[in-house]
């Protein structure tokens, strides 16, 4: 994948400003969703979501570990994010950076607000052990929106996920048991693009926003917000962004429930 | 959510605020001596220190920008900020709110202006009790128009939320931990557009409009204190 150049950013502008986008979906249409499970044999739960070409991998790995002091009965939820070397050009070996960091904690956000996970059934001994529910994002292929792609993998491997039996003192990784999971929390991002709103941005589309917000959505609550990148929104705009994401989000879980 | 203590009695809060007040807020602009422009911010116990350098030459080349010039933040809470010594050196925690704080005040500062440049906000939060990431950014957005970065507008921040089912402006720390929601906004209060949004807790729309409504309006209140700690420095 080359860098984008101007002329292709200016193209893609033009095209929204008509209503139209470089690829002919409709401005709310998402990219073909494609979810399949099972794509990690080790762990306890995964998911590979693709939009269009971007291509991301979700494993739940399960824990023993010592819960946080100020919640010593209640199981521990850990989410990461790797934008490794393979998935762009333009991103490099290290440490997690910024966008890691958003894109891990956003989604985090997202299962933790909506209390999707049932963290006081993982304790196992109160102050002592409790489970760590470890969510791992691996970015194969970056053609935008990660956020939206991350969300629905992670909700999807946590349904697909089974829990190790733990006994004596032991984690059996070959005896599992289903894992409760309460709501399916899914994001969905509203992008700004001159007076236009779209849905699932390419890369090139995410260049020339104006603006982003994050919404995610349980069945019936809103649980997460994320503004990002640049810009403004007025308040009726954020309320419209509100509604669109919530109507695009009931679609988007049927795939994944 | 624990429920032990009781955080609204007849409308009034544990510190005596009704549902839209703010806490107590103290403003300065150049507190100190190097950098190019600073700010100080209070809210209640809150406070930080902010200063800017730039706009000046960005390093490593390669992130240069031919046409604009970038502006980068750092949020970073003192060890002695929390009532536990925080390790120093950023959390992830930290590493999201900088970035988040780029994208609320990238957008109101004339970038075109300085291309291949920097503008380097740094942003120190001195005592912690909720809202640091706002207050943080109320004394990062006095340091911008004191090191006379041209803006189109003051960013003015502050949180609303949810605590025992009712939205309330400005969450102190025993509000936020014993809330339902959290949405620290900021905002150009003079074109009404918010730059920075979060929100986590569990909600519904009709609850955000007022929960909007309430930060909005504590953001036109934290605008005028900001212009006056800056009219003071003429």
């Amino acid at each position: 994948m080359m860098d984008i150049t101007e002329i292709e950013e200016q193209s893609a502008l033009d095209k929204i400003k008509k209503g139209e986008r470089l690829d002919d979906r409709g401005l709310e249409d998402f990219r073909d969703v494609e979810v399949e499970t099972g794509v990690a044999k080790k762990a306890e739960g995964s998911a590979e979501v693709r939009l269009g070409d971007t291509k991301v991998i979700v494993g739940v790995k399960f824990g023993m570990g010592e819960p946080f002091p100020d919640t010593p009965d209640e199981g521990m939820l850990m989410v990461n994010a790797e934008l490794g070397p393979m998935a762009s050009p333009n991103f490099e070996s290290g440490p997690p950076g910024k966008d890691a960091t958003e894109l891990a904690r956003v989604v985090d956000r997202g299962i933790r607000e909506s209390e999707a996970l049932p963290l006081k059934e993982l304790c196992v001994e109160e102050g002592e052990k409790v489970w760590k529910v470890m969510v791992d994002i691996h970015i194969l292929d970056y053609d935008g929106n990660l956020m939206d792609a991350s969300a629905l993998g992670a909700a999807k491997a946590l349904i697909e996920a089974e829990i190790p039996e733990y006994e004596d003192g032991e984690v059996k990784r070959e005896k599992t048991k289903e894992f409760p999971v309460n709501k399916v929390p899914v994001a969905c991002t509203v992008v700004k693009v001159g007076d236009k709103y779209i849905l699932d941005p390419s890369l090139i589309e995410e260049k020339i926003a104006d603006g982003m917000v994050t919404v995610t959505w349980t069945e019936d609550e809103l649980c997460s917000l994320q503004k990002r990148g640049n810009g403004g929104f007025t308040k009726d705009e954020l309320l419209d962004i509100f509604e669109i994401a919530r109507k695009k989000t009931d679609g988007l879980r049927k795939i994944i429930e | 959510m624990k429920k032990d203590k009781k955080l609204l009695k007849n409308g009034k809060r544990i510190d005596g605020r009704g549902i839209g007040d703010l806490r107590e807020m103290e403003a300065e602009a150049g507190v100190l001596e190097r950098a190019d422009g600073s700010g100080y911010f209070r809210m209640g116990d809150t406070e930080a220190i902010a200063a800017v350098f730039g706009p000046r030459e960005l390093h490593p080349k390669h992130k240069q920008k031919p046409q604009r010039g970038i502006l980068q933040c750092r949020y970073n809470l003192a060890p002695f900020s929390v009532e536990d010594r925080k390790r120093p050196g950023p959390s992830r925690r930290a590493k999201e709110i900088g970035k988040v704080a780029e994208g609320a005040l990238s957008s109101t500062v004339f970038l075109e202006e300085f291309p291949t440049a920097t503008i380097d906000v740094y942003m120190e939060v001195i005592t912690a009790d909720a809202g640091t990431r706002c207050v943080a950014l109320n004394a990062g957005a006095i340091a911008l128009a004191d090191a006379g970065i041209p803006m189109k507008g003051i960013i003015s921040a502050c949180a609303a939320g949810k605590i025992e089912d009712t939205p309330v402006l400005d969450l102190k720390g025993e509000e936020d931990q014993g809330g339902q929601v959290d949405l620290p906004i900021a905002m150009n209060a003079d074109t009404g557009e918010v730059t920075l949004l979060q929100m986590d807790g569990m909600t519904n729309i009709e609850e955000m409009d007022e929960m909007l409504e309430l930060a909005i309006k504590g953001c036109e209140k934290v605008a005028k204190k900001q212009r006056e700690a800056l009219m003071k420095t003429f």
